[in-house]
């Protein structure tokens, strides 16, 4: 794919400089730690405040993200839904919810017929081995989901030691 | 003060679909850890971001607290017409950084 750089910058001086910015992060060590975590319940709740009393059908929805994650960090992770992405009939939006993070909330995506493919990727947190639940919103006012569950080994959200 | 990075194809064909691939150079500090102090580190990241074709809105997305550091976030779009892609992150901070990159659609 032919790429284009806004600036004059390369990836690789854009590593270079944001690894020095977040190389504390990547020395973190496991410290058991317990602020208050998103409950299943929590998750149901934010899940109940975008569907409302709709029907979650299972199925449309991809949730690729790796099932044994090494650094919680930045996990990286892409929602992709089955959609002709027309005027008639497209993805509306993408939510992503978590489990055991301390709130239930990942992202938002809002999309339309311009996308043209109904996929989004992004890199995300997770503090614990748990469980992600991707919804999708169709133009047609119907709701669409998959999970996917998550094993962490080392967590995001640990005490900061480079202060 | 905050670098940002687009990827996306310099030209396609009308109506092709293509990837837009954004990184920015952000901590997206959680709010949710303890420094050596004993204090929590206040929350400070990134929770809009936008882009608009031409001025219209073709991709929204809300971020939490989940998203990692220097958050990179990719996405499709139509190649409808030769012109702009406007990029906005908005933030903790008052962190706002605006890109742009154009295309150009035969």
């Amino acid at each position: 794919m032919d790429t284009h750089h806004k600036t004059d910058m390369t990836r690789r001086g854009f590593l270079v400089q944001s690894g020095t910015a977040t190389a504390g992060a990547a020395l973190v060590t496991l410290i058991p730690l317990s602020p208050a975590s998103a409950t299943s319940d929590e998750m149901a709740a934010a899940i109940k405040e975008v569907v409302g009393s709709a029907k979650l059908n299972p199925g449309k929805v991809t949730l690729d993200i790796p099932p044994l994650v090494e650094n919680g960090n930045a996990v990286p992770m892409k929602v992709s839904v089955e959609s002709p992405m027309t005027a008639r009939d497209h993805v509306k939006a993408i939510h992503v919810f978590n489990e055991r993070n301390p709130q239930p909330y990942v992202m938002n995506a809002y999309l339309g017929p311009r996308a043209g493919r109904a996929s989004v990727s992004a890199h995300i947190k997770l503090r614990e081995s748990q469980k992600l639940v991707a919804i999708a919103e169709l133009s047609d006012g119907s709701f669409w989901t998959a999970s996917a569950n998550v094993i962490v080994t080392i967590a995001a959200c640990v005490e900061d030691l480079t202060l | 003060m905050s670098n940002a990075l687009i990827r996306m194809p310099k030209s396609a064909k009308r109506g092709e679909v293509i990837e837009v691939k954004t990184l920015i150079q952000h901590p997206m500090e959680t709010g949710f850890r303890v420094g050596t102090n004993g204090t929590m580190i206040p929350r400070d990241i990134i929770d809009e971001f936008l882009c608009t074709y031409n001025g219209v809105e073709v991709f929204r997305l809300k971020m939490s607290s989940a998203i990692a550091a220097n958050p990179f976030v990719s996405f499709f779009t139509v190649a409808t017409e030769t012109g702009v892609l406007f990029f906005r992150w908005v933030g903790d901070n008052g962190f706002k950084v605006e890109e742009t990159a154009s295309i150009t659609v035969a």
